[in-house]
């Protein structure tokens, strides 16, 4: 009696009271980091020739066509007129293998400013009336015109949309023919079906449910009439705009403008003389940017990344090279007294 | 704090007087002018809120933390100014923060109400109006007569009237107070101790004028006026007249008390004190971190600023025609643009500073510390107690000690005192089969000689003993019966001793043993019997034992009528006032007992004539019915007394060593942990059983530095010293100093003193007052190099040595539970502090220290991309993480596996750390938290956020290079990444790695880590799928949605993920792999070692279904592992021990 009331504070005897779980104990020591590193090593040098080949084998094609040098024949547009003109020729010696993405990139741009980012109404973007008709004060100063009207789709960023446009054309003996973009799909699968609504039309008809607001100051056009070829592609849902709204995270980017699948040239571009016709609108010299037109393909990795492959190859053969250097070291103290391991 | 409050708000009435005066029932007099005084009433206040003042009251408490007040000012700043997050990001942390401290707080406080309405609510019975009334215990005022049967604990503090005995006395115990467990013997005033029926006390007419309350238990001083027959008798009340709230009665039927001080004014109330507030060196080094991330963080800030104005200098980028300001923007004042802009930053980059720091750190010790409590190791069978954690606040400054100060009596030793030896009349004897023999007698003379011959001297020497104390007798069956002589005259044998003193019991045992038993005393008389013959004496006087005299004494008047003096006490304290009697030769005695480790006390009598006695006793009553400086009267009239003595002899009574001492001090020294013994013992006795314990070894040189006299004398001598040390610094010195030299040596040489102590491996400081010791704590506490001290004793004695060090340790031992109760950790014995110091200590500290650097670093890595951020866009306070993913950052993603980690981590195994006390010397000095490994993590931090933005940066090129190619999506195009997809890369990216890279540190894997690691990896994944694959109703905007998928979408982001991951954990392991060959730790080592043995996880891997495998995979460290072991001659030697258990090894 007297030994079971004693021992009633006893400390129960588990392996988790007692600190004894079972554990694993693993100790960093050259036994397993030489070979754990020669494999990564190995890995990763595998991965990297296997990207930097590929990465190699992708073509891509950039045009400066801000004007900015005398001898570009954009030169003349950088005045500002309207519905100037440009071209830019160039050329393929072999096949630029398809499907072909065609990008406009503007440098020394910061859509990543965060007045700019935050200048936007989401709740108008999706179609909410009354939004519409009176969007939040984060639009400022691109919430209402001078004539108080509200502006629809109001803030910086929709205000500030690219409006540049291209045609290209393949000269076959001294013609223009044209290549067609396919337009279609180049803004996220879920912007457009998803995160991105137009307000239903009011009366049957889609510009009625604009009634009483007005274009962003620098648009030429009101939002439902963005794409006059094609009435489906107005509204918020067209897929420049929805494109122009994600936002760059850098201040040098490239937005996609369209990609090369249709007919003959499903693909890739043959070789030959190509023009491309510039509709210039959009002004960066204020802000000393570029813009550029590139042409690329892009392959299982993705697009054109050196550096990708690079980081491996480097990464792979520092493994090596440390692998080596550990076991010199561990072989000098190894031998001297043991060799049955 | 609460009393405070209070007394603003008027509940508590300032204390006007020094005394207050009690109305015995409440009856006030009738005439004259006698305004009320007020009291409080007896509820027991020990929660600290109430339902109504929980929240204000809790959220104060807790915002008076610096960190805490931080986040709500950056919170604030939020809500006030344009902000770039929102100010849920740091709301939702801050109020998870203080949610799960407010919901600890508020369990401790409803634990606490639950238990004061128990003791409130209890039924007391109280008189009144002639009758006797049972009502609620919180319902007594002060004045209330109470009544208080046996084995009940008594409602508040209260005056004895009367108990149901004659004479008027009750025992006591006051276990739960002091845990002393020796029954004590509380008086009633004779004049009310007649008053035995409620009609009785009904008639009663009585003042009780005392003092204010004060803490201190022993102290009381009052006195009562009862007017009997017109005429006020005044009589003095002291201690032994009150029964304190929380004591118990016992062996006494029921008794009348008259309320004094009640509820919160009651002496046990005023003893809840309030938490020892000692910080740990890892708190103060985790402040100063935070002072310089707030540095880091305003500078970061001030830079942005600065570079965000340069930037916008310029006109095309201050207002390019994209992003046009609105008129109030450009219109507002450019100094209040200049400051929200500096709080913008502040705002942004506030994360830097861990706000889950504290939190995490307060759970993992909390948590943590059960782990003491639950340690078998340190669970003492034999008196069935186990360690216990009073705070865990210190837990990892267990393992920092450098200066242990010990306690000698109860401590090292058992404090089980045995009769040994004693001088009478300058000869020595011994204690022979219960009997004294002479010294140099053999056993056969003295078997010749008749049993109760005993020679005058010896008889009063005996007698002497065996009467002047305080021992208390317990009888078996004591139940039912509660005279003490009716018993005492039948069944001695059944009788058992209680004393609060061991040397006390032991020396009345002995004596017993001998033929002169101590029979019992009833507070007026006391009762011997030589030899079975009854002897009743007087008991007269008690003059109490105090620390200072350190002697008591008891004045008697014998059967033949004299009244005689007996003391008994340290022999410093009474061989000077002694006059005759063998005075040299005892001298010489106690010195050789002394020598032999013994304790030592000495004895001598004094005969009082009838008008010395009338003058004794005049000067006592005086004293102890003074109400002012009544301890200073009485000491002043025990000089007078003790005096002129006749010495009889000097006793000798051993302590014994506890088990294992030599070993943990041995061990402890090879931590690297100094020890000094502090004790209120002899010199000699002191060395003795400091050379018995192997704190000083044989081989040491010892140096004194005792009875110094002057100033002049002391410098001289600490000079001399200091000159021997540097002499022959090759062998180890010792040093012995005592109380008195001490104090010479602390109030004019302090440096040269520390100079002498630090270079002596061990000290011993005898005759030391308690305060004293507290004194050297703190000596060695505020020295240049601020060591870590721990001090650990037993007595009432240690206890403000206990609460100076860094670490109090309380020994659960014999005399009390005063020092357990004032201890930051008690343990049963000393030998327990070897695993609490070596083991517990060390697994704490660097659970705790890692803990904290991984904090600041994982923080760092958080937010200096967020910084780099800002270079590329204009400094204009863009996020680069959502707002989500902020919020749940150090709240959700990292938090679980650093807290498992923290309360698991075993470094090395705890069997290693205990057998090689050196490993303690690895984590000294706070190691782990010095300012190099602070740098070392916060450059690792910032070196890992370059690669996590850069890494990305570069790959995300202009945005397209890291585009899926859509094949994972089935629809051929290439699409964009945006700003927010940028954002989740670099987050998921350093997810990945910071929890990888705790995994690098973890060194003992067990099933929750492995949980919670890859738990929080998949979790943050799953998270994020979930998050941005709906679209949330209640978010303004929807950045986030299907980001995620997008992201893992492309292969190249797989790839990036994987090289950015690798490429940061890369030289870190290089770091850790070449460290450990190259500049090993011993504690690094003993790891190769442990797994070179692949036993340590034996017994555990074996529990293990796949434990083959893991067996095999060891089998093949080991033999990785031994080239590297082998070539170093420290572990070789090692190695060689634990060769021994290949058959364990080969059973894999």
């Amino acid at each position: 009696m007297k030994t079971e009331r004693s021992m009633a504070n006893r400390p129960d005897n588990t392996a988790f009271t007692q600190q004894r779980l079972p554990a694993w104990q693993p100790i960093l020591s050259a036994g397993i980091v030489i070979p754990g590193f020669t494999l990564i090593g190995l890995a990763f040098i595998g991965i990297g020739v296997a990207l930097f080949v590929t990465s190699h084998n992708i073509k891509m094609l950039e045009r400066d066509y801000t004007g900015s040098s005398n001898d570009s024949n954009c030169l003349q547009c950088t005045n500002p007129t309207t519905n100037c003109v440009c071209a830019v020729n160039f050329s393929f010696s072999e096949l630029f293998e398809g499907p072909v993405f065609f990008y406009y990139a503007l440098s020394n741009y910061y859509q990543n400013y965060r007045s700019y980012g935050v200048s936007v109404d989401p709740n108008q973007l999706v179609g909410q009336t009354q939004y519409i008709q009176s969007p939040e004060s984060t639009c400022s100063p691109y919430q209402k015109d001078s004539s108080g009207k509200s502006i629809v789709p109001c803030g910086s960023i929709a205000n500030s949309m690219f409006n540049d446009s291209f045609k290209l054309y393949q000269i076959v003996n001294g013609q223009k023919m044209p290549v067609p973009f396919d337009r279609k799909g180049i803004a996220w699968w879920t912007d457009y079906n998803v995160k991105y609504r137009n307000p239903a039309p009011v009366n049957g008809s889609f510009a009625q449910a604009f009634a009483g607001t007005t274009k962003p100051i620098n648009w030429p056009s009101p939002v439902y009439e963005l794409d006059p070829n094609d009435p489906a592609n107005n509204g918020f849902l067209n897929q420049d705009f929805l494109v122009w709204m994600r936002r760059a995270a850098l201040p040098n980017f490239r937005k996609l403008y369209g990609r090369i699948t249709g007919g003959v040239y499903a693909d890739g571009l043959p070789a030959g003389n190509y023009t491309l016709e510039i509709n210039y609108n959009y002004p960066v010299q204020s802000f000393d940017g570029k813009k550029t037109v590139v042409f690329t393909n892009v392959s299982w990795m993705g697009g054109k990344n050196q550096f990708l492959g690079i980081a491996y190859l480097v990464m792979g053969s520092l493994c090596v090279v440390m692998a080596i250097v550990m076991l010199i070291v561990y072989a000098k103290f190894k031998f001297s007294d043991d060799d049955s391991a | 704090m609460l009393r405070w409050i209070r007394q603003q708000l008027g509940f508590d009435p300032p204390h006007q007087s020094d005394t207050r005066t009690v109305y015995i029932a409440n009856r006030f007099p009738q005439h004259g002018h006698y305004i009320p005084q007020r009291f409080a009433d007896n509820r027991i206040i020990s929660s600290k809120y109430t339902i109504w003042n929980f929240i204000p009251k809790n959220l104060f408490e807790q915002f008076r933390r610096i960190a805490n007040f931080y986040f709500l000012i950056i919170f604030l700043v939020q809500l006030m100014i344009d902000t770039p997050t929102s100010p849920v990001t740091s709301g939702l942390p801050l109020f998870f923060v203080i949610t799960v401290t407010a919901i600890k707080q508020g369990y401790e406080d409803w634990l606490r109400h639950k238990a004061d309405n128990e003791v409130n609510g209890a039924p007391v019975f109280v008189v009144r109006s002639g009758s006797l009334v049972q009502t609620r215990s919180k319902n007594i005022r002060v004045g209330d007569i109470v009544r208080v049967a046996k084995d009940e604990t008594f409602p508040a503090d209260l005056v004895l009237l009367s108990s149901e005995r004659a004479e008027g006395t009750c025992h006591i115990t006051t276990t739960s107070l002091d845990g002393e467990t020796n029954l004590k013997i509380h008086y009633a005033v004779p004049e009310t101790a007649v008053s035995q029926s409620v009609s009785q006390l009904e008639a009663l007419q009585a003042v009780v004028e005392c003092q204010q309350p004060e803490p201190d238990l022993y102290r009381f001083v009052g006195r009562i006026t009862v007017t009997q027959y017109g005429e006020e008798i005044v009589r003095p009340l002291g201690p032994e007249n009150l029964l304190l709230r929380g004591a118990r009665l016992k062996n006494t039927k029921e008794i009348y008390g008259v309320a004094v001080y009640t509820g919160m004014e009651s002496k046990m109330a005023l003893n809840y004190k309030c938490k020892s507030q000692k910080r740990s060196a890892v708190e103060k080094s985790m402040n100063t971190f935070l002072i310089i991330y707030l540095v880091i963080l305003l500078f970061e800030a001030v830079l942005s600023t600065i570079l965000k104005y340069a930037w916008q200098a310029e006109e095309k980028w201050d207002e390019p025609f994209y992003n046009q300001k609105t008129e109030t923007e450009r219109n507002s004042s450019k100094i209040l643009q200049f400051i929200s802009d500096f709080l913008a930053f502040l705002v942004l980059y506030n994360f830097i500073i861990p706000i889950s720091l504290y939190v995490t750190v307060e759970m993992q010790k909390f948590l943590g510390s059960f782990f003491i409590g639950w340690d078998l190791d340190l669970y003492h069978e034999e008196s069935d107690q186990k360690a216990q954690v009073n705070t865990s606040d210190l837990n990892e400054e267990l393992g920092q000690v450098e200066y242990v100060f010990t306690d000698k009596t109860g401590t090292l030793t058992e404090n089980e005192m045995q009769f040994r030896e004693c001088s009478i009349n300058g000869v020595k004897y011994q204690e022979i089969n219960s009997r004294l023999v002479p010294e140099g007698m053999t056993e056969d003379v003295l078997d010749a000689g008749s049993v109760s011959h005993l020679s005058r001297e010896e008889e009063l020497f005996l007698k002497a003993v065996s009467l002047c104390h305080t021992v208390q007798i317990s009888y078996d069956q004591a139940d039912g019966v509660s005279d003490p002589f009716s018993h005492a005259n039948g069944f001695t044998c059944q009788m058992e001793y209680y004393a609060s003193s061991p040397d006390e019991k032991a020396l009345v045992e002995a004596t017993k043993r001998m033929g002169i038993a101590f029979a019992g005393s009833n507070g007026e008389n006391m009762e011997i019997k030589t030899f079975g013959k009854s002897e009743k004496y007087k008991l007269l006087h008690v003059l109490e034992f105090d620390p200072n005299r350190r002697r008591m004494s008891v004045i008697l008047q014998t059967p033949s009528g004299e009244k005689v003096l007996f003391t008994k006490g340290a022999e410093s304290s009474i061989l000077p006032y002694t006059k005759s009697g063998e005075i040299e030769k005892t001298r010489v005695h106690v010195d050789e007992f002394a020598l032999k480790g013994l304790r030592t006390l000495v004895v001598a009598y004094r005969l009082f004539s009838a008008e010395e006695y009338k003058e004794v006793d005049k000067r006592i009553q005086e004293a102890r019915t003074a109400l002012q400086q009544r301890e200073e009267r009485l000491i002043d009239a025990f000089n007078f007394i003790e005096k002129d003595l006749k010495l009889l002899g000097a006793t000798g009574v051993e302590d014994k060593l506890q088990e294992k001492v030599q070993e943990t001090i041995e061990a402890l020294r090879l931590a690297g942990i100094k020890v000094w013994v502090l004790t209120g013992d002899k010199h000699e006795t002191a060395v003795s059983v400091s050379l018995s314990c192997g704190h000083f070894h044989r081989t040491m040189n010892i140096l004194e530095l005792v009875q110094q006299k002057s100033d002049h004398e002391c410098a001289e001598q600490l000079r001399r010293l200091a000159r021997r040390i540097k002499e022959d610094h090759v062998i180890q010195h010792g040093l012995v100093v005592d109380g008195a030299s001490l104090s010479l040596a602390l109030r004019e040489h302090e440096k040269l003193f520390m100079e002498v102590c630090k270079n002596c491996s061990a000290v011993i400081c005898c005759r030391m007052a308690p305060l004293q010791k507290a004194k050297v704590v703190r000596l060695l506490k505020t020295s240049p190099e601020k060591p870590i001290t721990l001090a650990i004793g037993d007595g009432a004695n240690d206890v403000s040595m206990i609460q100076e060090a860094h670490v109090g340790i309380g020994i659960m031992g014999k005399e009390g539970r005063q020092a357990v109760r004032n201890s930051d950790y008690a343990i049963a014995r000393f030998k327990f502090l070897a695993k609490l110091l070596l083991v517990h200590g060390h697994f704490y500290y660097i659970r705790i220290a890692t803990l904290v650097q991984y904090f600041f670093y994982k923080n760092v890595c958080f937010i200096t991309p967020q910084f780099l951020y800002q270079f590329f866009c204009l400094f204009s306070q863009q996020t680069l993480y959502d707002s989500v993913y902020l919020t749940l950052y150090n709240i959700c993603f990292t938090s679980l596996p650093i807290l498992v980690y923290s309360l698991f981590e075993q470094l090395v195994h705890p069997h290693i750390l205990q057998s090689k006390p050196a490993l303690y010397r690895d984590i000294s000095k706070n190691s782990l938290l010095s300012f190099k490994t602070f740098l070392y993590w916060t450059i690792l931090g910032f070196c890992h956020a370059f690669v996590f933005f850069f890494g990305c940066y570069i790959l995300m090129g202009e945005d397209t290079s890291l585009m899926g190619n859509g094949q994972i999506l089935r629809a051929n195009r290439q699409l964009m990444f945006g700003n927010w997809t940028f954002g989740t890369l670099v987050f998921t990216v350093m997810v990945i790695t910071v929890t990888l890279k705790l995994a690098l540190e973890t060194h003992f894997w067990t099933w929750m880590n492995h949980f919670v690691t890859w738990g929080s990896i998949a979790f943050y994944f799953i998270f994020s799928l979930f998050y941005g694959g709906i679209i949330w109703p209640f978010l303004h905007t929807q950045d986030m949605y299907f980001v995620f998928v997008q992201l893992l979408s492309s292969g190249s982001a797989w790839f990036a993920i994987i090289v950015i991951v690798i490429t940061c954990l890369f030289p870190d392991v290089i770091k850790k792999v070449f460290y450990r060959h190259l500049h090993p730790t011993s504690t690094q080592k003993s790891q190769c070692n442990e797994a070179y043995q692949g036993i340590a996880c034996m017994d555990s891997v074996s529990c293990f279904p796949e434990g083959r495998g893991i067996c095999g995979f060891l089998e093949r460290l080991k033999r990785a592992n031994r080239s590297w072991s082998d070539s170093d001659p420290f572990s070789s030697n090692d190695h060689s021990v634990l060769t021994l258990s290949p058959v364990e090894a080969s059973h894999c």
